[in-house]
């Protein structure tokens, strides 16, 4: 079997199983964005209890492995009567996991503001959701940026595990298509090239717009 | 569902011959990772540009696809050209060459972080490039590498369950297989994240202390 029989027969297959991996990428990302805003604020709060929660969930996530977590929540959590299907529990494992990364990214962050800025707010008198909104978090989110652009790969190829718990993503595909055909070259390689295309001349390069765009508004550049 | 004390004791056994296997294949991967990148690096700063731009592409392949996938990669498409590698043997290739282009990168950042100044005057005096890296460059650029290296230590040894896909028999793998017995995988599960949490969080402090102290050895401040 030559390679452009090799795609016409499975290239429907890759497709779907690139769709499937897009769609929790971008769902992972949603979950770990959010997660290391509420975790990473959690983290600078004045209140014990809400930094404990916080180092609980960053030192839980970051200290075990990615698949560990993604086991447990799809075999473990069904036991205590929390069941979720196999496309929730992927998307929400590897976001977890990536959000306790991310909440570290955010306290970082905040914390390199520049402290004139945080003196200059309270001298404004602005109330104190509005100083973070307003004048910290904008900053912050420029000083983060780049590194979140590392992150967000990190994620995209965090996707990858979820085919273990039967996801039909890219993985999952090729894993099948090796299987039934042993072409392992074309089937494994094709799924690199798609990965190595989606990290290379997409996500990175938006990030990278994201930043120029970002350094604009923030008057920078 | 009740947690079983006895049984996890009965599985005690197995599961601290799986710890060791998780160290070891750990600790072989990462030693394949500190030579790889090195060599990664050192081919980035060659002369040649076609050999800069092949190796430059290649570390950024290696580092936006994923592991789990490279390890599938190394497994399956051996016998395919008629090479057969065992489990171990392409668990510790795939995740050598992961980590050793992430190490790479570790050493760039510290080997550009060394001031131009000192290049110039290695040139001046005639040092040869060897004596260059080995006696000016290396030394300047080992502390700031010192705290990336330390991370990836600890990246590596949790990607490490990953291997359990190509049958390595390392913590994973045994949990899945105890699960697979039993038809129990809360205690395994849990285990598993239990021990890994018990290891990696102490080596994380110990390399945060080491860190400070090369610093402090060299006389670098911060």
């Amino acid at each position: 079997m030559t390679y452009i029989e090799f795609l016409d027969v499975y290239g429907g297959r890759l497709i779907d199983g690139t769709i499937v991996t897009i769609y929790q990428f971008f769902l992972a990302t949603f979950v770990a964005v959010a997660a290391a805003l509420a975790f990473g604020l959690m983290r600078l709060s004045q209140n014990l209890m809400l930094r404990a929660v916080a180092v609980a969930y960053i030192e839980f996530f970051r200290g075990t492995s990615l698949l560990v977590q993604l086991f447990w929540i799809f075999f473990v959590l069904p036991l205590f009567g929390i069941t979720l299907d196999k496309f929730t529990a992927g998307f929400l494992a590897v976001g977890l996991n990536m959000g306790a990364y991310g909440a570290e990214l955010v306290r970082g962050a905040v914390l390199a503001v520049p402290k004139g800025q945080w003196e200059a707010a309270l001298a404004l008198n602005m109330a104190p959701h509005n100083r973070m909104r307003r004048i910290i978090l904008p900053q912050a989110f420029v000083i983060m940026l780049p590194p979140w652009g590392n992150l967000i790969i990190e994620i995209l190829k965090g996707t990858a595990l979820v085919a273990l718990i039967a996801v039909a993503d890219l993985m999952f595909e090729v894993r099948q298509i090796n299987i039934t055909t042993f072409l392992s070259a074309e089937s494994f390689g094709t799924a690199i090239v798609i990965y190595y295309v989606i990290a290379r001349f997409f996500v990175t390069p938006g990030m990278r717009g994201l930043e120029r765009l970002m350094n604009r508004r923030i008057g920078k550049a | 569902m009740e947690w079983r004390w006895d049984w996890v004791w009965d599985l005690a056994p197995r599961f601290v011959d799986a710890t060791g296997k998780t160290l070891i294949a750990a600790g072989g991967g990462y030693t394949i990772a500190i030579i790889l990148g090195l060599v990664f690096v050192l081919a980035q700063r060659t002369p040649l540009l076609p050999v800069t731009l092949v190796v430059r592409e290649f570390v950024e392949l290696i580092r936006s696809t994923p592991l789990l996938l490279q390890i599938f990669f190394v497994y399956y498409v051996g016998p395919q050209f008629g090479l057969t590698l065992s489990p171990w043997t392409a668990g510790l290739i795939a995740i050598g060459v992961h980590y050793g282009a992430y190490l790479s990168e570790v050493y760039r950042g510290g080997i550009e972080s060394v001031p131009k100044g000192q290049w110039e005057a290695a040139k001046a005096i005639n040092l040869p490039i060897v004596t260059t890296y080995r006696r000016i460059v290396i030394p300047q650029a080992l502390p700031p590498a010192v705290a990336g290296m330390g991370n990836y230590l600890v990246g590596i040894f949790k990607d490490t369950p990953m291997l359990s896909v190509i049958g390595v028999a390392e913590l994973m793998h045994t949990a899945t297989a105890v699960g697979a017995e039993s038809y129990r995988y809360l205690e395994p599960y849990t285990m598993v994240g239990a021990i890994f949490l018990a290891v990696s969080l102490p080596s994380a402090f110990a390399i945060n202390v080491f860190e400070r102290w090369v610093r402090r050895t060299l006389g670098m401040t911060k």
